[in-house]
């Protein structure tokens, strides 16, 4: 087997699931019934999207594992996604700056994937990188429209930025496995992907009147599988049925 | 039933006219272009599908229901293969498609000029984006501003 296929095509398959599991805790909790449609909508295609990773992943692996049991039967050591995407929902200003700072990695990454030599990859950018496009919209139009809001609104997107901007970096900085597989060809070079994130982030922030945070320390680890308390909690959720009754279907 | 010499492309094909969408029951899967081709080597079938959206929760009832027309039909020897690429698109709908969606009340992808849509109810052109996800993944809420009811628009994607 391919390790570091493996390796990598797991690390992005946990940032969707682990986004996607977040962005459903907003089902029912929504500010409006439009924008609780949106955030599980958006939670549906990141499901998807890990689905077509973790399929993958398996056949990599080709030990027999199904999707569900890499899923279900991993520790948090285990698990490969940046810190940013296991952060608290908070409040919806910091969901909404969370998504963004995601979406505008996303939507470029998949983009450049696109041209992968390993085929399946292309094939998983080429159908999620339509889908990141709508994402992106509507994060980038909810920064915009909370941060050149009302002084509330205005402050909540401050705090949030200060809350998540030295969670924002991790994406875009290769660790070992994401060098290699650009350097084999499959990977995407995150050097060129993080010049047109920060443009983008850097254009929207300019009309939300909000500010980059001065202190430049970034936090990281995920992607090595060192992770902050919450991931644990969400495990708890997620895996507790497999793990009580391991292989149950319904 | 259908006997062995039967099974043609065409009659596979017809088969599969009878699935619909379960979320958008009035069109076919064949006119929603997600039946990619059907292939036949001695008299064992494969259904080639992809799913619009990659998290669509309606793939697992389509493929069942599949199974189960084809089963119905005596044909026993087949598989279902999901495809990723190349990826589905809004172009892929049929002619057909597009009108049954627009009698059900669901205003057709208008790739032309996505922010001139037509109201499925009324017809006016004076229509608004309330939201730009709908009741599932492939939809968009919109609102007439003449007969001032909402309607879903199938995104051009």
């Amino acid at each position: 087997m391919n390790q570091n296929l493996f390796n990598y095509t797991l690390q992005h398959a946990d940032n969707c699931l682990i986004l996607g599991q977040r962005l459903a805790e907003w089902c029912g909790h929504g500010p409006v019934l439009e924008q609780d449609i949106a955030m599980t909508n958006i939670s549906l295609d990141l499901i998807g999207q890990c689905r077509m990773w973790y399929q993958y992943a398996a056949s990599i692996q080709g030990e027999g594992k199904t999707e569900d049991e890499i899923v279900a039967f991993r520790d948090a050591w285990d698990y490969r996604n940046t810190l940013l995407v296991e952060q608290p929902n908070g409040d919806f200003a910091q969901t909404i700056l969370r998504q963004f700072l995601f979406d505008t990695f996303s939507v470029n990454y998949y983009e450049i994937l696109i041209d992968s030599n390993d085929d399946q990859l292309a094939a998983i950018g080429a159908k999620s990188h339509k889908e990141a496009c709508y994402h992106v919209k509507w994060s980038g139009d909810w920064v915009i429209r909370l941060g050149d809001g009302t002084e509330e609104s205005c402050d909540r997107m401050k705090a949030a930025m200060h809350e998540l901007w030295p969670y924002s970096e991790e994406l875009t900085k290769a660790n070992e496995t994401e060098k290699k597989a650009f350097e084999d060809g499959y990977g995407v070079d995150l050097l060129a992907l993080k010049e047109k994130r920060d443009a983008k982030i850097l254009e929207v922030l300019i009309e939300a009147t909000l500010e980059v945070p001065k202190s430049t320390y970034m936090h990281k680890g995920g992607k090595d599988g060192i992770h902050t308390e919450h991931l644990g909690y969400i495990l708890a959720d997620l895996q507790f049925l497999q793990r009580a009754y391991p292989g149950l279907e319904w | 039933m259908a006997s062995i010499k039967t099974i043609s492309k065409k009659y596979v094909h017809d088969l599969l006219e009878q699935v619909t969408d379960p979320e958008i029951p009035v069109i076919a899967i064949t006119d929603l272009g997600i039946v990619r081709d059907v292939l036949i080597t001695d008299n064992f079938v494969e259904v080639i599908i992809t799913s619009t959206y990659s998290g669509c929760p309606a793939m697992i009832e389509i493929e069942k229901n599949i199974h189960h027309v084809l089963k119905k039909e005596g044909i026993d020897k087949f598989k279902i293969t999901t495809i990723l690429s190349p990826a589905w698109t809004t172009e892929w709908i049929t002619e057909k498609g597009n009108q049954r969606l627009k009698e059900y009340g669901i205003a057709p992808p208008n790739p032309t000029n996505p922010k001139n849509i037509e109201c499925p109810q009324c017809g006016s052109k004076n229509t608004q984006l309330l939201s730009e996800f709908g009741s599932t993944a492939c939809k968009s809420l919109r609102k007439c501003k003449d007969c001032l009811e909402p309607f879903d628009y199938f995104k051009c994607h």
